[in-house]
Formats: structure tokens, sequence, C-alpha cells
């Protein structure tokens, strides 16, 4: 059975997972866990360089050459901090790529969504390709992709939380309405979770802790690469209508006559 | 000569172009993108620019993230 890639405004991408490149234990499990996972694009944030500790300056070097950089405006709050952070991600990294995150609140970290569609309109005609992350309100979702976001990327559970795929009904309801990609940004906890929501149809998923805080980062990363792409052959070939009762696997006919007691 | 550097003031010695002091800080070119009173200072400018008492400077690098 034949797939299509994940192409985003354009570009054609190597597989459909994202991976973060935050939380690691050391600079050495993210670059092996990002090589293992085959990711499409890594997520980087932007800071201020630390005058006192140069340690962070290496990071750079353990990114592997061939993955694009996605950067993201984690931690603004507002629309006006996440278009600086973007216009300096985008002087930085020399890539018009942005994940536009813009926070709503600290405890769930779930967005304020009036402030991502603001800061989508306007890097949107500033030539960003903005992959915004957004709650799984299918109407917020409709907005964004009308002011040109790139992709739609709700949250299926709180970053970090790993709580897996809480809201399969309404990631489903922007899937049926976008034509654009809809990548399922934050949730995710084990490869099941990965593959459930590849079933959904969607077209990509963006993780990072999940891979970050397994017991085997890099063996975690396999497995989500495994999880993803077996949850998209399960989308592509169609599951089988559900039943009430069973229904039994072999022929009901030419058994053997039961004995008698 | 002062300045607020990554917001924390800091005194400089004498009035230098944007690109001495990424060189007296030992930052490698390429790795940053810098900020001057709120406006980017892009790399071929690093040369050009000079620092003023009172300036702003932002220096920003990658770091890991989701």
């Amino acid at each position: 059975m034949n797939d299509t890639p994940l192409i985003i405004a354009g570009t054609t991408y190597k597989s459909r997972l994202i991976l973060g490149t935050g939380k690691y234990k050391t600079f050495e499990l993210m670059q092996q866990a990002l090589e293992a996972s085959d990711a499409a694009m890594v997520t980087v944030a932007v800071r201020r360089v630390d005058m006192k500790d140069r340690s962070s300056q290496s990071f750079w070097n353990y990114l592997p050459k061939d993955m694009p950089i996605l950067p993201n405006t984690a931690g603004c709050y507002t629309a006006e901090d996440a278009i600086r952070t973007a216009r300096l991600a985008r002087e930085l990294l020399e890539t018009d790529l942005i994940k536009v995150e813009v926070i709503g609140d600290p405890k769930t970290l779930f967005p304020d969504v009036e402030g991502t569609l603001q800061a989508t309109k306007i890097l949107v005609k500033e030539g960003f390709t903005v992959l915004p992350y957004t709650s799984d309100d299918p109407i917020y979702a409709k907005k964004l992709e009308e002011a040109g976001a790139a992709t739609i990327m709700p949250l299926a559970a709180p970053i970090g939380s790993g709580q897996g795929i809480l809201n399969p009904l309404p990631v489903r309801f922007i899937l049926e309405q976008s034509k654009v990609p809809v990548i399922v940004d934050a949730g995710v906890g084990t490869a099941s979770d990965a593959a459930l929501a590849m079933e959904l149809g969607v077209a990509g998923i963006l993780m990072n802790t999940a891979v970050a805080e397994a017991q085997d980062p890099v063996a975690m990363a396999e497995a989500m690469k495994w999880g993803v792409m077996a949850g998209r052959k399960a989308f592509l070939a169609g599951r089988m209508a559900k039943k009430f009762a069973a229904s039994a696997s072999s022929p009901m006919t030419g058994q053997l006559t039961p004995l008698t007691k | 000569m002062n300045i607020v550097l990554n917001g924390d003031p800091k005194e400089l010695t004498a009035p230098l172009t944007l690109q001495e002091l990424l060189d007296q800080l030992q930052i490698p070119f390429g790795r940053v993108a810098c900020e001057v009173n709120l406006k980017i200072i892009r790399r071929a400018f690093y040369a050009t620019t000079l620092i003023q008492e009172g300036d702003v400077v932002e220096i920003i690098q990658a770091i890991g993230g989701g």
C-alpha cells in the first residue's frame, strides 16, 4: 500500500514524527535519540546566551546535520513576544519555519488561542511558514487555517504530561475540516499513544518529553518511530467495524460431533 | 560606558562595535542572533553597528526545547 509523504508548505519530509530537543540528560543521549527516531524535523527553543555558563553552546554540534530545524516560541505569553522570538529565530537559524506557541497559563500550558491567531496572522504576512500549537477547538483551528497557518497542531493532552490522546473526537473534527496537515502536538506518553493518534488520520506527531524522559530515550525514540508508522499504516488500511458480540474466526461447519457424556 | 546585556548591566571600557563585543565575549559567529534596542541586527551589520551608552543588547542562541 502506497502512502504520500508528509508535505508542509510544499516541502516534503522523510517521516511523520517531529521530535523536541529539550529535557535530555545529556546532549549525546539527545543525538542518539534523534537519530534513532528518524525524525522529520527537530524543534529548538531560542534563549539568551548564558554569559556565565557556556556549556549550552555546544548543543548545536549534537543536532543531526540532515534534520531540518523547527524553532519554537515556547515560553511566550503574548503575540508580541512570540513575534519577536520568531524574528530572532529566523535570523538565528535562517529558516522561515516557526512553531508558534503563545501560552495562556503556566499550570496547563494551554495555548492562548487569541494570541496564537494574532501572531499567526502577522508572521504569515512576514513570510513565515507558521506551525501553530493550538487547542483542540475546531473553530480556532479553522481561523488559524484561514489566517494562513501551514499546519494545525492541536494538543492531545497538556504539554509534558504524557497522558496520551485525551481528545480523539475534537481532533477528528479538526481533521475533517482541515486542508492543511494536522499534527498532534503534545500529550503522547508512549508508542501506543503515537499509534492511536496516527490511526485517527493525523498527518504527524510532535513530541518531546515522552522520549526525553523515558528510562531509555534512544529505545523509546525508535519505538515512537514504529508507533507512528504502525498507526499510519493502520489508518490507511482501515479498521474493521466494531461488533457488539463475538464473531467466530473459525468456520462453524465440518466440526466433529461433540462427544456425549 | 554602561549597557544592558541579556538583562544584566555591563560596563564596557571603550565604545565598540557589536562584532567587537561578540569577539570580546568569545561568541562564535553564526551561532547567535542579536538585537540592539529591540531591533534585530543582521550578521552583515555586526561590524558597522556601534554600541552606545545605555543600549539594550540581546544575544540569543538555540537550545533544547519542544
